[in-house]
């Protein structure tokens, strides 16, 4: 079903033959891309939440600033979970690649196989990588784990939060109010909300080092498949 | 005594006037959030129900419900509701004493079987079979339970029947536990705080006997009208909360001028109680109005969420004093510098590669 096509890349000093494969779909990449700035704005402004900024001078009526950092992080958490929900949705009506990120296939002893090849790859025990269409297992465990958990996670410890704001009856309090006895009252709520902030972080700092790392050394393009939606083979050698 | 006397001609006999006396409905409506129609029922309900008997037992607690209790500042709660509910039972308060008082409560629990409303202050330890709380010679868990038996509904006053508090806290040597833990089978209205507000006391036992049944009360068992909001939904120094004006210091100029204290570590924003509009000692005041932040002592485990005076809690599995931020720099510092250390591996390692391709 993926569409190939052949194309003659000049290399430095020799030429070397490139497939490619159309893997993310626009809604993918958008999603992606959106998400991206959403962490990054959820990120800053929560943590500006839980240890604000110095005092503002002048007068109460004057300043609004606590007002617009959570205005933001509300905003961005909207987006963020309505991206997540529309990313679930493309999952049933996208291609096989838009799935990879929630059904990880655990079941395939094939699968486990690759996930250790891949983690001797990062440990520099294997000389050269195995080529991936959509993501290597160990990418799409993180993928899931890390990202897919902690992003659920997140939206609903979040609006759990927000509902308390928001008061009681709110769309946000009857969804996710339970949420708050469950984890012992809103204090623990807002640990638990604090700690997936630094948990999605990690996910981010490894997410970005690695992306740029394998689009250097593994043998398929990364970062320009996030925008342009083709996967490029860097050599023809089979797998 | 064959009849119980109702609310009304208690306070008639106690020489209140009938105006003091609608007065006192329109108070305890506007109180309990109810529009003026509800002033004639309460008062009719106050004319014509009896008296319900309330039996208050004490288990592990300092007695600090109690003493906010007698100084309700409601003008006619103060004089009236310790004779309008029969309160057959309380040792800290009742004349009778030793195997009097203890005849008492059980003569009430069988003359008002199924009746009756148990309030329980305190809770009970759990630990050597109950012996680290002794109520007439017997440990109060035995105590509690029977006379919950047949009790209509309990009441569960302060944070210690509500949530455990101080006696529950790390390491709760004697395992105390809420009484929720102990009481499966009946209705229990939590009615946390250390203490409650009087107001609060006062008003949830006139609602429960004016309107014959419990207050709504929310996920957690507490009556919305009191808990449905945190001190910090209307606290009045929200509007420097909003612009970002906060207490650094407790002698800072933030301070003087009464801005937020959200820095200082108030648990107004995670606290659901009735201090910031019902306030305490007749209104006078609240926490944060005096200049401290909130406590959140409404709220589980309260002792155990790490400083007063810090808005991220601590995380006792990580050692002491360590916060999510703490941990988070932790894990993320590691993180990165585990990421330079592969990153720099990767580049000998591709240099290498590149050495023996040449």
């Amino acid at each position: 079903m993926a569409l190939e096509k052949s194309l003659a890349d000049a290399g430095h000093d020799q030429v070397r033959k490139q497939t490619a494969v159309y893997v993310y779909e626009a809604p993918v990449r958008l999603w992606h891309w959106v998400t991206a700035l959403c962490i990054v704005t959820l990120s800053i402004t929560g943590y500006l939440i839980g240890v604000p900024l110095p005092t503002m001078p002048g007068e109460a009526s004057d300043n609004y600033l606590m007002g617009y950092i959570r205005f933001a992080h509300f905003s961005a958490g909207y987006v963020l979970a309505l991206g997540l929900l529309g990313r679930i949705y493309w999952a049933f009506v996208g291609n096989h690649h838009a799935r990879e990120l929630f059904l990880v296939p655990i079941h395939k002893k094939a699968w486990w196989h690759e996930l250790i090849h891949e983690l001797r790859w990062y440990l520099f025990l294997e000389k050269t990588p195995k080529k991936y269409i959509g993501h290597n297992p160990l990418g799409q465990l993180a993928m899931f784990s890390v990202f897919v958990i902690g992003a659920i996670f997140m939206s609903v410890t979040g609006f759990a939060l927000y509902g308390e704001g928001t008061g009681q009856g709110s769309w946000a309090d009857r969804l996710f109010g339970w949420v708050i006895p469950l984890f012992g009252q809103s204090l623990d709520v807002h640990s638990w909300h604090r700690l997936g902030m630094w948990y999605i972080l990690m996910f981010v700092m490894i997410h970005v080092y690695l992306a740029i790392r394998e689009d250097i050394m593994s043998r398929q393009s990364l970062i320009s498949t996030m925008v342009g939606g083709w996967r490029m083979f860097k050599d023809d050698k089979p797998d | 005594m064959s009849q119980i006397e109702t609310f009304y001609e208690v306070m008639r006999r106690q020489g209140i006037t009938r105006r003091s006396f609608l007065k006192f409905c329109s108070l305890t409506a506007a109180a309990l959030g109810l529009g003026p129609a509800f002033v004639p029922r309460i008062a009719n309900a106050m004319e014509t129900k009896p008296r319900t008997p309330v039996l208050w037992i004490h288990g592990l607690e300092c007695t600090c419900c109690s003493e906010s209790f007698i100084r309700s500042a409601h003008p006619l709660v103060k004089d009236v509701v310790l004779s309008m509910i029969s309160l057959d039972y309380d040792d800290t308060l009742m004349a009778a004493a030793g195997h009097q008082a203890e005849a008492s409560l059980e003569q009430t629990m069988q003359k008002y079987k199924g009746e009756y409303i148990l309030a329980v202050e305190g809770n009970p330890p759990l630990n050597e079979d109950g012996m680290f709380c002794i109520v007439g010679g017997k440990p109060f868990l035995d105590q509690l339970k029977h006379a919950a038996k047949d009790a209509k509904a309990v009441i569960a006053w302060g944070s210690c029947a509500s949530w455990g508090c101080v006696q529950a806290a790390r390491p709760n040597p004697t395992q105390a536990v809420p009484i929720h833990k102990v009481i499966t089978d009946k209705p229990i209205i939590k009615v946390p705080g250390c203490p409650p507000i009087a107001e609060v006391m006062t008003g949830v036992i006139t609602y429960m006997l004016t309107f014959g049944k419990l207050p709504e009360l929310d996920r957690q068992g507490r009556p919305k009208m009191f808990y449905g909001q945190r001190i910090h939904d209307k606290c009045y120094r929200r509007p420097h909360f909003d612009a970002g004006q906060f207490v650094e210091h407790w002698d800072d100029e933030g301070a003087r001028k009464g801005y937020c204290l959200y820095k200082a570590g108030c648990k107004g924003p995670t606290s659901y109680n009735a201090c910031s509009t019902v306030r305490w000692n007749g209104g006078v005041s609240f926490p944060i109005q005096s200049g401290h932040g909130c406590i959140g002592c409404s709220e589980d485990g309260f002792w155990d969420k790490g400083s007063f005076y810090s808005r991220l809690s601590n995380i006792p599995q990580f050692g002491i004093e360590k916060n999510a931020d703490d941990i988070g720099l932790a894990v993320t510092g590691g993180v990165g510098a585990a990421i330079a250390a592969h990153a720099a591996v990767s580049a000998i390692k591709r240099m290498q590669d590149k050495g023996e391709q040449a």
